[in-house]
């Protein structure tokens, strides 16, 4: 399991978990699941275009995912309604497929960037992944505070002369880094339960912010381990491990939070 | 004067929510800037903000503003604490990863229990009742010390005792010189407190002290119909009379008190 | 495969007169079903559905079964879920929850194709594969479509009613809840047309597109829903003989049948919307 050639394998997944960790954290506060679930859909056609013009994937995926951004800012702004935004992600998803289609490696490529391919990972994609790796957690922690007042209350930030846009604008950015991060390992459909499974347990769990982080960090990376082992020992995919897992990780706590009340008050719904 | 509104109008697409109102209030005040619903009181405070760009007029504010606003919309399940929004009020708009340092946290401890809040202090900030969380609000926007303290509807949704109670925090603080500018719907839990008043009806504003403004003769003719001033106890009431009593006044005539 | 679209007449071939019902049969019911969906602000539900029903499309492939059957059976399971889960309990929760039935769907295309050897599992269920289904599939898809329709002539009333105005609905007597419970199969059916036709994931652009495509031309249910059936049949066939023509274009590269349905239901989507404004 941790042979050498492996190797690559265990550094670049516990890369992804850490800055999906951290990234997932402020998913669940500033409740930008949409954004989480289109993000990766946006890179999916990124990563097929790579794959047909005989590029790097990950520059492919980091571009595709910007575009994403802009897309999301788009659809925001015009107040588009659920329809136009459900057609064009799915149109996206369309367009990754034709790219995949003509690339002529069709059968493989859609299995590995919807689903993940953890253990093709090799050396190559290692640099890349420390680099995103490490930028995305680094962002986020030092706009820690910023992130945090702007989920609470658009309005207390802006008092305290934090642009609200300019906030939202820099977190998808780093949202899009760490799902085109997170998606030749974990594939298009499941990064969305990496980033949010272990970090809306963390947030049920404790009730401090930076404890809430470093725990969904930690979570994540519990995850991808148990994901990768579990894939290793059965060879079934890791996909399906990171499915399963990060939707225990997200009733586990509140099954257990039902079943034992809370001593104090409740107070306002 | 720690705030100072010239003929301030404001526009939206057209339509005037304020027209040339003008007001000033000195260090140590407390305000009360009544209005029914719709009558421009959230637009005036966003425009003392500087969240809105008035078209004519200006505001002049001496030294920071806090502000408190009618509610967060958050999840129970945030994991933020009572004394985590109290920190951020202090430094929430820094960019770098905090350690918590001892004189912070003393800060916090200390704007904690001069609200009295320290009983709920580890509480998530979705998990409080309103009055608690106006309580830990008020300590967030005074927690860096500024001169200016606005609220948006703070007492609205609450309960008699909890408002009460609010009303006699601020008081407090206006009592260490901050200058208090509290919006409500309804002046009465604020005429115990308030020492003056602006009123706002169809975006024109009416101020002056609160005894001047609070007579029978001159609420009638700002509400447009007649309202009674009761004093019970050594304290005073504002109740509406009858309404068919009093012809229908038009709010737009409304005239700045002295 | 390609054999056959290669020789004899467009029409002429059996592969796509198959692709051409399945695609009318599954245009027809998701156009009407999905100006129900859309009335009744049910997008995500749609989505929802046709996320759990890959893994059925997944577990068809694996037992060697018609498609069909896997994706309506997961279907409808995920509509049993529907049904049972609070309102209001966010994005996240179903997020999470779906990604469970999508960690199933690797499972079990992970097994078609190392335990049965399926080749392109994952491509025929995600992205669809209309000339690829299996003969009788589209007989199978056009008696499917019908009993649908039928079975919603049968609600139809009740439906629209709480569709429009729910408490006017309950009001009136109409059982919501198992008017609600009726739909949801419907919209179990829809999906398993609509993702034989373009695949799973895709299967959301035939369910909404031509209905929201619709609904901006008229708000009148039955114009409506003619109009939908109309756009999404439109939308195949061109889909059908767009991919039958990009044979030639690019030798030996396919250009998936999925992906010119969808961006021709998009087109049709914004030229809906732009005709409006």
């Amino acid at each position: 399991m941790f042979a050498p050639y492996l190797l690559n394998a265990w550094v670049v997944a516990s890369l992804v978990a850490v800055a999906s960790g951290c990234a997932g954290f402020f998913v669940v506060c500033r409740r930008e699941s949409f954004a989480a679930h289109a993000l990766p859909m946006a890179a999916f056609p990124g990563a097929a275009a790579a794959a047909l013009f005989g590029l790097g994937q990950v520059y492919g995926l980091v571009v595709a995912a910007l575009g994403g951004v802009a897309l999301l800012l788009w659809l925001k702004r015009g107040q588009r309604s659920d329809a136009a935004t459900a057609l064009l992600l799915v149109a996206l998803l369309a367009l990754g497929s034709l790219f995949l289609s003509l690339s002529g490696r069709y059968a493989d490529s859609v299995y590995a960037l919807l689903f993940g391919q953890i253990f093709a990972v090799g050396p190559g994609d290692v640099l890349p992944a420390l680099v995103l790796g490490l930028a995305v957690p680094a962002v986020l922690l030092s706009g820690f505070r910023p992130l945090l007042l702007s989920a609470l209350s658009p309005d207390l930030a802006m008092v305290r002369g934090i642009g609200c846009t300019r906030i939202e604008i820099l977190f998808l950015s780093v949202l899009a880094l760490a799902a085109a991060l997170a998606l030749p390992v974990t594939g298009a459909l499941l990064v969305f339960s990496l980033m949010t499974g272990p970090a809306s347990a963390a947030c049920i769990m404790v009730r401090s912010p930076r404890a809430a982080l470093a725990l969904s960090v930690a979570l994540a990376l519990a995850l991808i381990w148990q994901a990768l082992a579990l894939s290793y020992l059965t060879s079934w995919p890791a996909g399906f491990f990171t499915g399963v897992l990060a939707a225990l990780l997200y009733l586990a706590p509140r099954i257990w939070r039902t079943a034992r009340p809370a001593p104090r008050s409740p107070g306002l719904a | 004067m720690s705030l100072t509104v010239t003929n301030l109008t404001v526009r939206y697409g057209g339509r005037e929510v304020l027209r040339d109102v003008g007001f000033a209030l000195e260090p140590g005040a407390f305000c009360g800037l009544i209005g029914a619903n719709g009558s421009g009181k959230t637009t005036l405070l966003r425009t003392i903000l500087g969240f809105e760009t008035p078209s004519a007029g200006r505001v002049e504010r001496d030294g920071t503003v806090g502000y408190v606003p009618q509610k967060l919309q958050i999840a129970a399940d945030m994991p933020v604490r009572a004394r985590d929004l109290v920190a951020l009020g202090l430094d929430g708009h820094r960019l770098g990863f905090s350690w918590p340092s001892a004189g912070r946290r003393r800060r916090v401890e200390e704007m904690l229990a001069s609200v009295d809040a320290l009983a709920f202090a580890d509480q998530r900030v979705g998990e409080l009742s309103g009055g608690q969380l106006q309580r830990v609000l008020i300590a967030h926007a005074l927690v860096s010390g500024p001169k200016l303290l606005l609220l948006d509807e703070p007492l609205a949704n609450l309960d008699l005792r909890a408002a009460a109670e609010i009303v006699a925090l601020l008081k407090r603080v206006a009592g260490q010189g901050v200058t208090v500018l509290i919006s409500a719907h309804d002046m009465n839990p604020l005429l115990g407190a308030m020492d003056r008043l602006v009123y706002l009806a169809n975006g024109r504003a009416a101020s002056g002290r609160t005894e001047q403004v609070v007579r029978t003769e001159v609420l009638s003719e700002l509400y447009g119909y007649h309202i009674d001033v009761i004093r019970v106890h050594g304290r005073i009431l504002v109740v509406a009379g009858n309404a068919e009593a009093h012809h229908h006044h038009d709010h737009d005539h409304v005239a700045a008190i002295p | 495969m390609f054999d056959s679209l290669m020789f004899g007449g467009f029409l002429a071939s059996t592969v796509v007169q198959n692709a051409l019902l399945i695609g009318a049969a599954a245009a027809v019911l998701s156009g009407i079903v999905g100006v129900f969906t859309v009335l009744r602000g049910q997008s995500f539900a749609g989505h929802a559905l046709a996320d759990v029903s890959s893994a059925g499309g997944a577990l068809s492939l694996l037992l060697g079964i018609n498609p069909m059957l896997g994706f309506f059976g997961l279907g409808l399971l995920g509509a049993l879920g529907l049904t049972g889960r609070r309102r209001g309990d966010g994005d996240l929760a179903a997020g999470i929850l779906l990604g469970t039935g999508l960690g199933l769907t690797a499972l079990l295309l992970h097994f078609a194709v190392t335990m049965r050897g399926v080749a392109g599992a994952a491509v025929s269920v995600m992205f669809g594969s209309l000339f690829a289904a299996p003969p009788g599939a589209g007989v199978l898809a056009f008696f499917a479509a019908l009993a649908g329709i039928l079975l919603l002539a049968l609600i139809y009333k009740p439906l629209l009613l709480a569709s429009l105005d729910s408490e006017l609905a309950s009001v009136r007597g109409a059982n919501i809840r198992l008017v609600a419970g009726v739909f949801l199969v419907l919209l179990a059916l829809a999906v398993t047309l609509s993702a034989m036709a373009v695949g799973a994931i895709l299967s959301t652009a035939l369910l909404i597109g031509p209905a929201a495509a619709a609904l901006r031309v008229s708000r009148r249910p039955w114009v409506a829903m003619l109009l939908a059936a109309l756009f999404g049949v439109a939308c195949c066939w061109g889909g059908v003989a767009l991919a039958y023509a990009s044979y030639d274009w690019t030798p030996g590269r396919v250009w998936p049948v999925s992906f010119f349905i969808t961006s021709l239901v998009l087109l049709v989507y914004a030229a809906a919307s732009w005709r409006r404004q």
